[in-house]
């Protein structure tokens, strides 16, 4: 059957779909958290309304023998929660597709002939219960029984995940798991599915974060000490993160009252030797913008993670899209220097954030990390974060009587001290200045400081991240992405199977890796994947490699590209 | 501690001959010296504007930034190293117009900082402009008819937001703007002292015999403890009260709020992340239990 090889292939994908509140987080985050426990191989994204309540929200769950990592359009199980939850996912549904749940509440939806519907009675064995809130880790037993796991395990995980509840809720909750996973084996007849997954034994030791927690765990570990922000969808789950254990890491966290006010406190706090990063989104980052060149004119370090989300104005506040580089790379009056990261994986996220603090401190430049809301909010099982791997590299300079905060040198680095270490005085002026920090009109120096502060970028050229090229070094057509996407467009060339191809995933995408030509000239034929309308990656290659990019593969609807629509559209192009 | 420390030498300044800037400069260096403040331990933040040159009059660390955002990075400058005294000093426009939003959450979160305005009712860098404290009818190239907006009341703001320390000062008497400033410096938490400077080039109402005659001191049983009165001080129009407003020494500050000094005073600079509680909040990661 088809739908048992692509199980083989790519595991297995169960998708929640119900309105805001109802549960679906419950089910997803104990069921994820089991499965992981238990050595499978898991992999979730979410695409959700901006309401608090109500509409239609789902989740996608991934489980599989190998590691899985991207969004895919098929889904073999369905739990619908609420009427509506089918036909919002009507273009995903197959005839293959088992979707499980309660007539009663999914409404004529079901009746079609067409649908392969197996009526799970949760809410009546909840009921039973005594109450129907257990009727999500019903749901929950009877998934993790369809994906054969082990029952023992099952009621194991149920205890610690509610083991801070009263103990009748735990042994209710138990109860209900059990109850639920019984139903498994009807399921499995009437739907006439069979799931072979086997556990992975390098699991058990790899961690499950999310973009937001591995670009917050990061920021940690790049020695970030002062996190202020306004809050902005999707950036705030980064912003929340660093303020739940900010206190006991010796962390400031500060919602500002706005983005002005978090970006120049960002600075203010870096001048005075803090290692500080703002959080915030689009619509937030725009306001910030002033004062990315004040970082530029004061030279000071600033960590920018920005997740971006469908714009312009307030746009589609939840969902993705990769249409700001434009606005990263030229944000800010005046010409200066910047650095922009854009991880694709939670391991990139995690050693790129850290990264763009040292480099900050380094170059006395804004580096942003440019995520998105696929990015933030979703997760899968890696490797643990090797803090060891990072190293908190500290640039400041003890100051002297003479000390001459922007002294001009060949790289245009002067050496950075800060207020109250040494006996020097440190003046920074957003007014062009002299070497001492003090407001200049002598129009010979504003030319040299220019020059001085645009060296850095050719210092920080040096320093440029390798774009990722897979799965072979020699090919006939290059796919190039950039950001998120970069586990789904790698798994969408493995879904091809073509061996001529290869995939070049730029992880820094300014300054551009100098190589960049290179790359795209070994190629027959190049094609872009990008999530905008105006492929501001492929204009960025042109400008500053030369190469114009024939082929373009572009989504702006707001939601990720899935793995089918990937490979799709490179069949067209490479056949 | 002598003034001097803080002598620039002979330095080109940008102020017009009169300027009441003058007279805060030289009050500033005095109270600074006075209270045995030295440079290297001293930040200066300004933001934008004729007042916002002062830092670069006075021998001292500063943060010149941009227009109307003095205070956030001075906030973060002394939550990063709280053992500096650190000054965020603009003028009105800078301070209560482009700055207006950071005035009021500045004083709700309490930093230990002092923000000193130079208020002389116009835009002096602009040439001539409304300002925030303009009064009604005040004629400019731009309010052509005169300003018909209320007047932003700086002191009644700060008091309504329980301020800790609330003070109004008029440059013309230099020895009680100094005290003035002195006790301002000391006030641990945020403090505001607003102070009268005549504009001699772009005012020519609110002039240093205007505020000479509009202006006179809260008498010496006024109490600056109690909030309603000090409100009700503020509100006065007719002739302006000088001195201490409004005192509240019960507030902790904004740095003492973060919750990180109270058992490693270190300022930031001076810090690592701590290896091994990381290693522990990454496998503690979306673990149950």
């Amino acid at each position: 059957m088809v739908r048992e090889k692509h199980i083989k292939a790519q595991g297995i994908s169960i998708v929640l779909c119900g309105q805001a509140g109802m549960g679906i987080q419950t089910v997803e985050g104990i069921l994820t958290g089991m499965l992981k426990l238990a050595g499978y191989n898991v992999f979730a994204t979410k695409e959700y309304m901006s309401r608090v309540r109500g509409g239609n929200n789902s989740t996608e769950i991934r489980v599989s023998s190998k590691p899985v990592s991207a969004y895919i359009d098929r889904i073999d199980i369905l739990v619908p929660l609420n009427k509506g939850a089918i036909s919002h996912l009507r273009d995903r549904i197959s005839a293959d597709t088992v979707i499980i749940g309660e007539a009663e509440l999914l409404g004529d939806e079901v009746s079609g002939d067409k649908l392969k519907f197996v009526e799970t009675p949760f809410t009546k064995i909840a009921n039973d219960l005594g109450n129907k809130i257990y009727s999500n880790v019903v749901a929950t037993g009877t998934l993790a029984g369809l994906l054969g796991m082990k029952l023992d395990e099952v009621c194991e995980y149920i205890k610690r995940a509610f083991s801070t509840k009263a103990a009748d809720m735990i042994s209710n909750n138990v109860k209900a798991a059990e109850a639920g996973f019984r139903l498994a084996a009807d399921v499995s007849t009437k739907a006439d599915i069979k799931i072979s997954i086997s556990p992975d034994a390098g699991v058990k030791d790899q961690i499950i974060p999310s973009g937001a927690d591995a670009i917050a765990i990061g920021a940690m570990a790049g020695g970030c000490n002062f996190v202020s922000a306004y809050p902005m969808t999707p950036s705030t789950s980064v912003l929340s993160f660093m303020a739940k254990h900010g206190r006991d890491s010796g962390i400031i966290v500060e919602q500002a009252e706005d983005e002005i006010s978090a970006i120049n406190m960002a600075i203010g706090a870096w001048y005075c030797g803090a290692r500080a990063m703002v959080t915030t989104s689009g619509g937030g980052f725009a306001l910030m913008v002033e004062g990315v060149s004040l970082a530029g004119m004061l030279e000071s370090p600033v960590v920018i993670s920005l997740g971006q989300r469908p714009a312009p104005a307030t746009g589609l506040p939840t969902r993705t899209e990769q249409a700001d580089i434009e606005l990263a790379l030229y944000a800010g009056h005046g010409e200066f220097p910047r650095i922009i990261f854009a991880p694709g994986t939670l391991e990139q996220a995690f050693y790129l954030t850290a990264r763009a603090f040292n480099l900050a401190d380094k170059f006395q430049m804004p580096v942003f990390v440019l995520s998105d809301q696929y990015l933030v909010d979703s997760y899968y099982n890696t490797a643990a974060f090797d803090v060891s791997k990072v190293k908190v590299e500290k640039y400041v300079v003890k100051t002297a009587t003479d000390y001459k905060r922007y002294e001009i040198t060949p790289d245009g680095i002067s050496p950075r001290g800060i207020p109250g270490f040494g006996k020097g005085l440190v003046c920074v002026d957003s007014d062009e200045h002299d070497a001492e920090g003090h407001i200049t009109e002598d129009l010979g120096l504003r030319t040299r400081m220019v020059d001085k502060r645009l060296r850095k970028l050719e210092s920080a050229k040096a320093e440029v991240i390798e774009p990722q090229l897979y799965p072979n070094c020699k090919y006939k057509n290059l796919v190039v992405c950039w950001g998120s996407t970069y586990p789904v467009v790698k798994e969408a060339i493995e879904l091809l199977g073509k061996s001529d191809t290869s995939l070049l995933h730029y992880s820094q995408i300014y300054p551009l890796h100098p190589q960049t030509a290179d790359y795209l000239s070994k190629a027959k034929r190049v094609v872009i994947v990008e999530g905008n309308a105006t492929a501001q990656f492929a204009k960025l290659i042109k400008l500053h490699a030369g190469f114009d990019i024939e082929h373009k593969i572009l989504k702006y609807s707001g939601l990720q590209f899935s793995v089918e629509e990937v490979a799709v559209a490179l069949k067209k192009i490479l056949k | 501690m002598d003034t001097n420390v803080f002598d620039m030498g002979e330095i080109d300044i940008a102020w017009c001959p009169g300027c009441g800037d003058y007279g805060i400069l030289n009050v500033l260096k005095k109270a600074l010296a006075e209270l045995d403040i030295a440079p290297e331990k001293l930040v200066m933040v300004s933001g934008i504007g004729q007042a916002a040159k002062i830092p670069h009059y006075l021998k001292t660390n500063f943060f010149n930034g941009l227009h109307g955002r003095a205070l956030p990075p001075a906030t973060a400058i002394k939550a990063a190293n709280p053992s500096m005294t650190v000054i965020a000093e603009s003028g009105d426009g800078d301070m209560y117009g482009e700055g207006g939003n950071h005035f009021i959450h500045t004083i709700r979160r309490n930093p230990g900082i002092t923000n000193i305005v130079h208020n002389n009712m116009v835009y002096g860098l602009t040439k001539g402009q409304a300002s925030p404290t303009s009064q009604l009818g005040f004629k400019t190239p731009v309010q052509v008819a005169g300003v018909t907006l209320e007047p932003f009341n700086p002191l009644a703001v700060a008091i309504a937001l329980d301020a800790g320390f609330v003070a109004r000062a008029f440059i013309g008497d230099a020895d009680k703007t100094k005290e003035i400033l002195k006790k301002a410096i000391t006030h641990k938490g945020y403090a505001l002292v607003d102070i009268f400077q005549p504009c001699v080039t772009f005012n020519k109402v609110n002039t240093w015999q205007w505020f000479k005659e509009h202006t006179y001191y809260l008498e010496d049983s006024y109490d600056p403890h109690d909030r309603s009165a000090a409100f009700k001080r503020a509100l006065e129009t007719e002739k302006l009260p000088l001195g201490i407003f409004y005192i509240n020494p019960n507030k902790s500050a904004f740095e003492d709020n973060v919750g990180i000094y109270q058992q490693d005073n270190r300022p930031l600079f001076e810090r690592e992340p701590d290896v091994n509680r990381l290693r522990m909040l990454i496998r503690k990661i979306r673990a149950a239990g």
